[in-house]
């Protein structure tokens, strides 16, 4: 098994296929699409490959380290950011075409109009513990 | 109260209630239970009998559980009609579970778990721990996969090369969590080594014990990794190697070669070597070609190519690398460090560079970083 993140963007990935902005949606939109991942992830601990889902609030602060004895100095948010990443799911699955399938149903989520939004999601794989066998 | 001792009991008792009439997952299940008890009241009152005591738990908690399901769904109790299997089966209970864990309708994750539970006694917290996954999602698991091999009789004969695969990715999965998976893997060999006399289960219990017994070497007091040949030897665990060797020896005696024993050898190989430079390459190459012949695994070419750089010379290491797909996983590590044996500095630290952006984990990854960092230093002075 290798475990993936199904990253969900705010920003910086390719428009969505149904572009319309959640605000545009009607009540009942929202609530199918909740109800889809909601339906999503439970299917996901039913097949034993769910790990992880947290969303993320767009707006973050920047902060760094300023030296001894002073607080950290803090910047943003930064309305111009090009990345923004909305929240994730971690799936843990037998092969990366697995992953695949599952981004690809995540992505048919209902949006306006209660079609497939045909978002991007960027899958991307954890780095693992390496192997006891090595040569 | 050892635990293990206890866990070793759970494939026998498993192997009663079924014989008895229980089917396997409920069987399962009752055992689970009875353990929890176990755990709860030996430690005020340990039992003369632990097997006995297990079996009548188990089959109290079986049959409460089955009562339990008929009154709920008003159906009859399978336990009273179905015929019990006659006694004097060839292959032992424990045996038969080992097949049904690992049956080949279970993907390997699955049949990863259910081993776990039903022959290593581990429960789906501790599994679920060591695989980083929540306890839901690995109950889950393990019930999916008691549903596929419900429908396989307990004494169908089974094939050991899939046991195998099954216990070799629970060693390789390393360490993480309470449970120390490695050491579960060659506790689980161990005891099926001692119900068969194949000599590929031999094979994968030296393998492993030579792998095991580097451990202590194989990582820095910083967690960084250690590579075989910066390793102090002696943190080398001398008992876990004779016996490992012991245990080859005996297998390659009856001269019925297959993969795990000829990996087996090259690791006995590495570990009969005192220092780094005395390693016999010569032979790590010929089991390595006798590995390419056996499985025709594409890493067991790509480590061999590596073996011939140290044989033959890292130009020859070079050539046997150029045949093959640059797309393997650790290739370009491979190149990497035959070009700087080759004194070639900076085609190494650029590849070090290059391997460690695609490494598949962090200990990998910082491992090549720091190679081509200390290349890269040497290069700016």
């Amino acid at each position: 098994m290798a475990k993936y993140l199904l990253l969900k963007h705010y920003r910086g990935a390719p428009a969505s296929v149904n572009d319309v902005p959640m605000e545009q949606w009607t009540p009942e939109e929202l609530s199918a699409h909740v109800q889809y991942m909601r339906d999503f992830a439970a299917r996901l601990e039913g097949t034993g490959e769910f790990v992880d889902t947290q969303a993320l609030s767009p707006e973050g602060t920047f902060v760094r380290y300023d030296g001894e004895g002073r607080p950290p100095v803090t910047d943003g948010p930064f309305a111009e950011t090009k990345d923004l990443i909305a929240g994730w799911m971690v799936i843990d699955v037998e092969t990366y075409e697995r992953a695949l399938e599952l981004a690809g149903e995540l992505s048919a989520a209902p949006g306006a109009g209660g079609k497939p939004i045909h978002e991007w999601l960027e899958v991307r794989p954890f780095l693992a513990e390496p192997p006891t066998v090595t040569e | 109260m050892n635990e293990s001792l206890l866990r070793e009991l759970v494939p026998a008792v498993i192997g009663v209630l079924v014989r008895r009439g229980a089917d396997f997952a409920a069987a399962e299940d009752a055992v689970q239970d009875a353990l929890v008890e176990a755990v709860r009241v030996w430690p005020e009152g340990p039992p003369r009998d632990p097997k006995g005591w297990l079996v009548t738990v188990a089959w109290r908690k079986f049959l409460d559980a089955a009562r339990a399901d008929t009154s709920r769904r008003h159906r009859e109790v399978r336990v009273e009609t179905e015929p019990v299997p006659g006694p004097g089966e060839a292959v032992d209970d424990t045996l038969r579970l080992y097949f049904l864990c690992a049956h080949p309708s279970l993907t390997p994750a699955s049949a990863v778990a259910l081993t776990l539970r039903a022959v290593g006694g581990l429960t789906t917290r501790q599994i679920a721990r060591a695989y980083l996954v929540p306890e839901a999602t690995m109950a889950q698991r393990i019930s999916r996969a008691k549903r596929t091999v419900s429908g396989v009789r307990f004494n169908e004969p089974g094939d050991v090369a899939t046991v195998l695969r099954v216990l070799y990715l629970v060693f390789n999965e390393g360490y993480s969590g309470d449970v120390d998976l490695a050491a579960e893997a060659i506790r689980l060999t161990r005891q099926l080594a001692a119900k068969t006399k194949h000599e590929e289960v031999a094979g994968l219990l030296a393998l492993m014990l030579l792998h095991h017994a580097r451990r202590p070497a194989r990582t820095g007091p910083d967690g960084r990794l250690v590579p075989l040949a910066e390793q102090d030897r002696g943190l080398w665990n001398t008992r876990l190697i004779a016996e490992g060797v012991d245990v080859l020896q005996a297998a390659l005696a009856r001269d019925r070669l297959g993969e795990f024993q000829a990996q087996a050898a090259i690791a006995a190989l590495h570990a009969d070597a005192r220092t780094a430079e005395e390693t016999d390459w010569v032979q790590i190459v010929e089991w390595y070609d006798e590995l390419v012949r056996l499985t025709d695994n594409p890493v067991a070419r790509l480590n061999r190519a590596v073996a011939v750089g140290e044989a033959d010379g890292p130009r020859a290491g070079l050539a046997a690398l150029a045949e093959l797909d640059p797309a393997l996983p650790r290739h370009t590590a491979a190149a990497a460090y035959l070009h700087q044996r080759d004194g070639d500095p900076v085609t190494a630290a650029r590849l070090y560079a290059e391997a460690a952006r695609s490494a598949p984990s962090l200990p990998e990854r910082d491992h090549l970083t720091r190679q081509a960092a200390r290349l890269n230093a040497q290069l700016r002075s």
